[in-house]
């Protein structure tokens, strides 16, 4: 079947079988940013929004995003580097294999809280799994990323 | 120093976290054939017969291959140097087979589906056998898993398959009768570790190609490029400069790319259709068809005096290596050797056990590698004796535990080639990381004092850990720098970067040898055909040796620029200085960039390529040490356990990248904490593992941890590159221990068998109480 789907701001059209998951549809097509690290929709790693909201593309049938907007890695590289240049401060991309998951589930976190508590931010980044950092770094790269835009928009 | 010691960011780490495609998967050529594994649903069972027509005639089918298909060659599929430790029991595919999870057929279509289809439609006939699952009663079974008899190891180490036993050990000193017998205290106690998965994010991946010499490529997600590249040789039955093995970014290895798994599959396919192929394996196939932790058994016995004093040890263990024995011996020699060093004053050791053949996924190697498993069982021990002679953790380590300049008849008796020389540990910071955690956790007062909140009791615990920096005379590294033109190197190393940041640190490290700016070294790691031989992410071994390695060849090249700069300048060497990137000629005053210098003796003047290596291999025990301190609340209603707070003091020598040492440090205590409270491998009655996906098996998330602390006191080992030992390992090897001693300190509940999950602490704080 023909599945149409707002990739990254732009119009595409693909090519998939109704069985399909959107994380192969989307590898297949060159959007190679999006992490596969399990098949049970647990580890987070796939994680693109679904019209701004997060979605596990492992668990999204291909034909669920007919006719709707996907933000991949790809779509968000501005604010992506943003991110990663404080988590390489912490050095918390140890593999970096689940850091483009990380990434999407943060940017979805500031649209949806203003001011974020630790709790907050755990609470939002708990369905996202990392093997190397322990956490507590990536934390700390949250937190520092955060104040710093607060920092800036009170500019 | 500049580049040594500081906070220098990873090249690649923008990238990473950008999504930007640099694993194997991501590098695939899209035409690739797409490789299946078809696995035993049985624990043991016979072949007796396989009928692929149906299978395959399904359109897009390229190839099945059973055993029928490949030569019978028994290899090991253990990452480690050669002549390996491990038995040489797995053959590609077999008529047996002896786990669920165990190959059965290869099959490589055009599309990961059409391979599925076609998995689905292969008969099998099975002759099922009885299994043995549990591995105390797996010596002398009358069920053998291993019978055939063309199976052998390559060095004595017990072997002995038709008792099941894959290996064994038996080290011992001083007089142990006569000890024990003058001790006041005798005390035993019995310990298990459960077998744990690594868990790493990146699944085994491997493609495979023949490039325009017919040469097989393989790029795979692995910890041992150089290890790999042997197994193919000898399990394929071809050349070894017929295989090219490419290491690209890896996502994660902890252990589980130490042993080779995904790369014989394609490898065989790509031999046979000359065509692209690649397997990625499913979360289901990491978890039923590699290895994880050794699920291991220690009975210790302590003796001791009442003063506290430890005179005696005896650790006799038994350890679970499943249906192959990869990694068998040296994880198990491991958790004696790397533990009971800890305590150099006792008189009498004896160290002894089996590691046992059973029909359970293989175990293989983990961060810690063995001595994760003889930590817990040791150090909980003696915590129980501290309580016993009256006295807490910490001053029953002080009085007994290896100090600065101190040494262990152990070391001797572990080192390859040691001779009869004591080794002194003159590198040891442990009496200093015990004393910074006292202060840090407040111990002294913490432990006399059990605080409670409603059903809640919050409490302290310790334990110590050791590991090795490298293996002594067993481990070579080597490292190749090249000085391109525009003064920019190229630094070719075999090891493997699993995301400790290894690169870097080899970076810093040169970078420091040679005086540049660290963005004028580019890594190159690792490819069989051109970076230098590494025995790869490997016993803690990168920092430490293939740093050493790297120190060569920067010295080396120092020198060759230094005497390059004399012919430049038409003078002998001692009148040039070679600093900050530039070259100089002390007598008439005249300098050269770097990067001019070697524009012009690339393309003007002598017409040379300036290449140095270097090689190192440890020749002592350069232990890093580490005293972890947990502060636990158990809620005795529930029986849940929150590590609140947790505090890993470190010893690794001179730290080289702070932040790396660090984020090491936080993620091995976390895992550590994951194989103390939560991750556990079960299995059905039939030998099925029922934790074969992420939904049963739990690793801990943001929310399962409490504040962990890291400090590194201040160390520096003269055999270490700068001073430095190795980290990765040593930090998980506390957690457990130190975190049941806190549960015990809390609500006087001991667990002796991991992982002590809310149900157990449950029952055992019932069961204290009627
Ligand atoms: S790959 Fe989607 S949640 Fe793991
Ligand atoms: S950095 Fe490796 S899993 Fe998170």
């Amino acid at each position: 079947m023909k599945i149409n789907i707002t990739l990254n701001g732009e119009k595409k059209v693909f090519n998939a079988n109704y069985d399909d998951y959107l994380i192969d549809v989307l590898r297949k097509n060159g959007y190679l940013g999006v992490k596969k690290g399990c098949d049970t929709g647990s580890c987070g790693a796939c994680s693109v929004h679904m019209d701004g909201k997060v979605v596990l593309s492992c668990a999204t049938l291909a034909c669920r995003a007919d006719g709707h907007e996907i933000t991949t890695i790809e779509g968000v590289q501005n604010e992506a580097t943003k991110i990663a240049k404080y988590f390489a401060n912490e050095g918390v991309e140890q593999c970096g294999f689940c850091s483009p998951g990380t990434v999407m589930s943060i940017l979805y976190l500031e649209k949806c809280i203003e001011n974020p508590t630790d709790e907050e931010i755990l609470h939002y980044l708990n369905g996202n799994l990392c093997r190397c950092s322990g956490y507590q770094g990536q934390l700390r790269a949250i937190r520092m990323y955060l104040e710093a835009k607060q920092d800036e928009k009170s500019w | 120093m500049k580049k040594v010691g500081k906070n220098i960011q990873k090249s690649d780490a923008i990238s990473l976290v950008k999504g930007k495609p640099v694993y194997t998967d991501d590098l695939a050529p899209r035409e690739s054939l797409i490789v299946k594994v078809l696995r035993s649903p049985h624990a043991y069972a016979r072949i007796k017969n396989i009928d692929l027509n149906i299978a395959l005639k399904v359109p897009g089918v390229e190839c099945i291959l059973t055993y029928k298909d490949i030569k019978r060659i028994p290899f090991t599929r253990a990452g480690q140097c050669y002549p390996e430790l491990s038995a040489y029991d797995k053959f590609i595919l077999d008529e047996y087979v002896r786990h669920v999870g165990d190959d059965v057929a290869i099959i490589a279509a055009t599309t990961g589906k059409i391979a599925e289809k076609a998995m689905k439609l292969i008969k099998i006939d099975y002759e099922i056998l009885d299994p043995i699952l549990d591995f105390e009663s797996a010596i002398d079974n009358k069920i053998i898993v291993h019978k055939e008899d063309d199976i052998f190891t390559k060095i004595p180490i017990g072997f002995e398959p038709k008792r099941n036993i894959a290996a064994k050990i038996d080290l011992q000193y001083g007089d142990m009768e006569k000890v024990l017998n003058s001790c006041d205290i005798v005390f035993n106690g019995t310990y298990k570790t459960q077998a744990q998965a690594q868990a790493m994010m990146e699944a085994q991946t491997t493609y495979t190609y023949l490039d325009h010499q017919e040469r097989l490529t393989v790029v795979t997600s692995t910890q041992v490029p150089f290890h790999t590249r042997r197994h193919l040789a000898r399990s394929l039955g071809i050349k070894t400069s017929k295989i090219r093995v490419i290491k690209p970014r890896v996502g994660g290895g902890f252990g589980s790319k130490q042993t080779s798994h995904s790369e014989f599959y394609p490898s065989l396919v790509t031999l046979l259709t000359s065509k692209p192929a690649k397997i990625n394996y499913s979360r289901k196939d990491v978890f039923n068809g590699t290895t994880s932790r050794h699920k291991m058994q220690f009975k210790v016995t302590l003796g001791a005096m009442k003063n506290g004093e430890i005179k005696a040890i005896i650790l006799d263990g038994l350890s679970d290596t499943g249906a192959y024995g990869e990694h068998a011996i040296t994880t198990f020699g491991s958790a004696g050797k790397k533990v009971l060093t800890l305590y150099n004053k006792i008189e009498a050791c004896h160290f002894k056990g089996k590691a046992v053949y059973t029909n359970n996924v293989p175990g293989g190697a983990l961060r810690g590698f063995g001595v994760t498993q003889g930590t817990f069982a040791i150090e909980s021990a003696i915590n129980e004796l501290a309580e016993k002679v009256n006295m807490n953790g910490v001053d029953i380590r002080n009085l007994n535990m290896i100090k600065q300049g101190e040494t262990s008849p152990l070391y001797n008796m572990i080192t390859k080639g040691a001779g009869k020389e004591p080794m002194y540990m003159d590198s040891c910071m442990l009496e200093e990381c015990v004393k910074t955690g006292v202060s840090s956790i407040d111990w002294i007062r913490r432990i006399n004092k059990v605080e409670t909140n409603g059903s809640k009791k919050r409490g302290v615990g310790v334990a110590i850990a050791q590991q090795g920096s490298g293996l002594p005379n067993i481990d070579m590294a080597s490292a190749t720098l090249k000085l391109n033109d525009d003064g920019f190197f190229t630094l070719m190393s075999g090891a493997t970067d699993i995301g400790t940041g290894s690169d870097l640190i080899l970076k810093q490290i040169a970078a420091e040898v040679l005086d540049v700016k660290i963005d004028n070294i580019n890594v190159y790691a690792a490819d069989t055909d051109i970076t230098p031989f590494d025995s790869g992410a490997y016993a803690s071994s990168t920092t430490y040796t293939s740093g050493n390695a790297v120190i060569e060849a920067a010295n080396k090249m120092k020198e060759m620029i230094i005497s390059y700069g004399g012919k430049f300048y038409n003078t002998s060497n001692e009148n040039i200085v070679f600093e900050n990137e530039i070259i100089k000629n002390i007598k008439t005053g005249d300098s050269i960039s770097l990067a001019e210098f070697s524009n012009k003796i690339t393309y003007n003047l002598i017409h040379t390529q300036l290449i140095a290596s270097g090689s190192f291999v440890p020749k002592k025990a350069a232990p890093p040490y580490m005293a972890g301190f947990a502060d636990v609340e158990v809620d005795t209603e529930t029986g849940e356990v929150w590590v609140a707070d947790f505090y890993g003091v470190i010893d690794c020598g001179t730290v080289i990248n702070p932040n790396l040492a660090k984020i090491q440090a936080e993620g091995g205590i976390v895992q550590g904490i994951g194989m103390a409270l939560i991750e556990d491998v079960v299995y059905e009655k039939r030998g099925r593992l029922a934790t074969d996906s992420f939904m049963q098996y739990k690793i801990p998330c943001r929310k399962d941890i409490g504040n962990i602390h890291v400090e590194f006191v201040d160390g520096n080992d003269e055999t270490g590159p700068f001073g430095a030992k190795s980290i990765g390992e040593v930090v998980i090897n506390t957690a457990a221990p130190a975190i049941i001693d806190a549960i015990y300190n809390a609500c006087g509940v001991r667990i002796r068998e991991l992982p002590a999950s809310a149900e157990k602490i449950l029952k055992a704080l019932n069961n204290a109480n009627n």
